[in-house]
């Protein structure tokens, strides 16, 4: 009986969230909207370990919606490229969950635990639909009902700053627009071929071989759409308020994988679909996305630096990590893919990390967390800030940590393509990395006040740990992240040589 | 459709804007629509009389996407809402003044 649901595993792991999140909308109980939201991302976890089983044995599966055959049907295809991804976002939103109750009982009422559960699967449930998702319409409503979702968690924001407010709001127009954008793309590219499924678009592109102006003005409608989603560099505007004014298990769930999936969706169309007009994509990727890339990191790490505020500190920082990640996609080769696959993995886990840690001092502090309210917290409450203190680390890409194994691979992957430049400006922004992280230390362990430890909630610290320690192990054993991110980028660089 | 995107950019009001988006994402449901148009085609119902079809799909993408819109429009309000009660304006520039002093 059991395998009828295993059959559908492809389709659960998304229905499964969203049909949950209807039910316990309006529960007003405090607890049981966590217990069944842990309850039902077990079972997402398992039905990822699953998928992960059936891909090792088959290497490709396409689930078909209602037997609709592709192209005409809506389907959601898992290979190579995705199951990585998506086993990191199950075990991560996973954690995340278990760490968010203590901090939704802090920061909002305790009434609204239920909604707030319903939107945190929501976005869960759709945030999967972008990572399989092969259609290029149903990715559109997925992005949607996964922005709208994560702006409602972020106005709960409001009830510790009204500016929140304002933040979600902002993100809520940008992302519209961004979103709309794409779907006019969308719209060229329906007329030109007739088709929405993606591996069907490859083909019947191929007829306009040399190339038609109503598909190259569809396809960057669409990538600037995409673009805006995932906060490449100068359409990042609305992220840092989104992020910081955000409830902190929030920031946590958004910083870590939000962006990611939309990325990850970014790739597969450029090395994908894309891929059938080489003289626009090698456009596309050599005078926009490289210099938008280097722009990023360098003055995502600037304005980093001058900020007071941690949360929007480390919003600033993700700009300039997206920059690294986008900057390993625009390489071309399967160096640089993979790297940025790398980057991907081990950037959910360092800023999921340190925006947990950042998140229990806020409730901690019972205010904003700027630099000087973190004087003495490092005696203060030492399980936690070792924690953070090895996250931060693991940002600026110390051995030992995963950050170190990302940025090898990246300064790897710029040596072969022989980017000296790029090389000099990724390592300038790593030191000014430390520049902003060295504040935060400074004044956590070499102020002037002492304080005796204080306790520490062990449901909080134990999640900000698992994720510590997974940055540890991966620093020293690299073996699944490299090999889950070569095989990601075997399968779209292999498109790219035919 | 610029002209939805010309109000969201230009104006103050935060219920303009919200309008604003609600122009420009019909102006791309109807770019879709007249997409599904096809010469002499009839409504796709089969009828002996018929010789040429519209696309329906297009129409259907399109009811979904007006969900879509429906959402975000309604979403956009509720916050507006929001910033109202709490701020008592909804004008950017009255907004940013308040957070300038607020900031002091």
């Amino acid at each position: 009986m059991f395998d009828i649901f295993l059959d559908d595993a492809p389709a659960l792991v998304v229905v499964l969230p969203l049909l949950i999140s209807a039910i316990i909308a309006f529960m007003p109980s405090k607890i049981w909207p966590w217990i069944i939201s842990i309850i039902t991302l077990l079972l997402h976890l398992f039905l990822s370990l699953h998928l992960l089983k059936e891909i090792s044995v088959s290497g490709l599966i396409i689930y078909e919606f209602g037997n609709w055959e592709p192209p005409w049907g809506i389907s959601f295809k898992i290979d190579g490229v995705n199951i990585g991804l998506q086993l990191l976002f199950s075990i991560f939103v996973l954690v995340s969950t278990f760490y968010s109750r203590k901090i939704f009982l802090n920061e909002i009422d305790y009434r609204d635990s239920g909604k707030a559960y319903s939107l945190w699967l929501l976005a869960v449930g759709s945030l999967n639909g972008i990572i399989l998702t092969n259609d290029i319409f149903n990715l559109f409503v997925f992005l949607e009902i996964s922005a709208l979702a994560s702006i409602s968690l972020i106005a709960l924001g409001a009830g510790q700053n009204r500016k929140a407010l304002l933040a979600a709001f902002n993100y809520l127009i940008i992302g519209a627009i961004g979103a709309t954008f794409y779907v006019i793309g969308v719209g060229f590219a329906y007329a030109m071929t007739g088709t929405l499924n993606m591996n069907d678009l490859v083909i019947q592109l191929a007829q306009y071989s040399d190339g038609q102006l109503a598909i190259f003005a569809g396809m960057s409608f669409m990538l600037i759409g995409l673009m805006v989603k995932a906060a490449i560099f100068p359409v990042h505007i609305w992220l840092p308020p989104a992020y910081s004014y955000a409830p902190s298990a929030v920031s946590t769930l958004l910083a870590a994988l939000a962006t990611k999936t939309i990325l990850y969706f970014f790739v597969r169309l450029l090395y994908e679909v894309f891929i059938i007009y080489p003289s626009y994509l090698s456009l596309f990727l050599d005078f926009v996305l490289y210099p938008l890339s280097l722009l990023a990191i360098f003055i995502g790490t600037v304005i980093a630096i001058y900020q007071d505020d941690i949360k929007k500190l480390l919003a600033f920082s993700s700009i300039a990590q997206i920059g690294y990640i986008t900057l390993a996609f625009s390489l071309k080769d399967h160096s640089g893919v993979a790297s940025g696959f790398v980057h991907i993995f081990n950037h959910a886990l360092i800023k999921g990390g340190l925006f947990m840690a950042v998140g229990y001092f806020a409730i901690l502090y019972k205010d904003r967390v700027t630099l000087n309210s973190l004087k003495g917290f490092g005696y203060k409450y030492p399980i936690t800030s070792f924690a953070l203190l090895i996250c931060g680390l693991s940002l600026i890409g110390l051995p030992l940590t995963n950050g170190f194994i990302s940025k090898l691979y990246l300064f790897q992957a710029l040596y072969t393509n022989q980017m000296y430049l790029s090389i000099a400006l990724v390592a300038v922004s790593s030191a000014l990395a430390v520049v902003y992280f060295w504040k935060i230390v400074e004044q956590m362990w070499f102020s002037e006040i002492k304080f005796k430890s204080e306790k520490e909630d062990a449901y909080i610290y134990l999640p900000i740990w698992i994720v510590t320690i997974s940055i540890i192990v991966f620093g020293i054993y690299s073996t699944p992240i490299i090999e889950f991110s070569s095989l990601s980028a075997d399968y779209l660089i292999s498109g790219y040589q035919n | 459709m610029v002209g939805g995107l010309f109000i969201i950019i230009t104006s103050q009001n935060y219920l303009k804007k919200v309008v604003g988006l609600a122009i420009f994402q019909t102006a791309v449901f109807v770019f879709f629509v007249s997409l599904a148009k096809v010469l002499d085609g009839t409504a796709p119902i089969l009828t002996k009389m018929a010789n040429a079809y519209s696309n329906p799909l297009p129409h259907v993408l399109i009811l979904t996407a007006i969900v879509v819109g429906v959402a975000t429009s309604a979403l956009g309000l509720a916050l507006v809402l929001q910033i109202y009660k709490n701020y008592e304006t909804i004008e950017e520039k009255e907004i940013e003044s308040l957070e300038l002093k607020s900031d002091k």
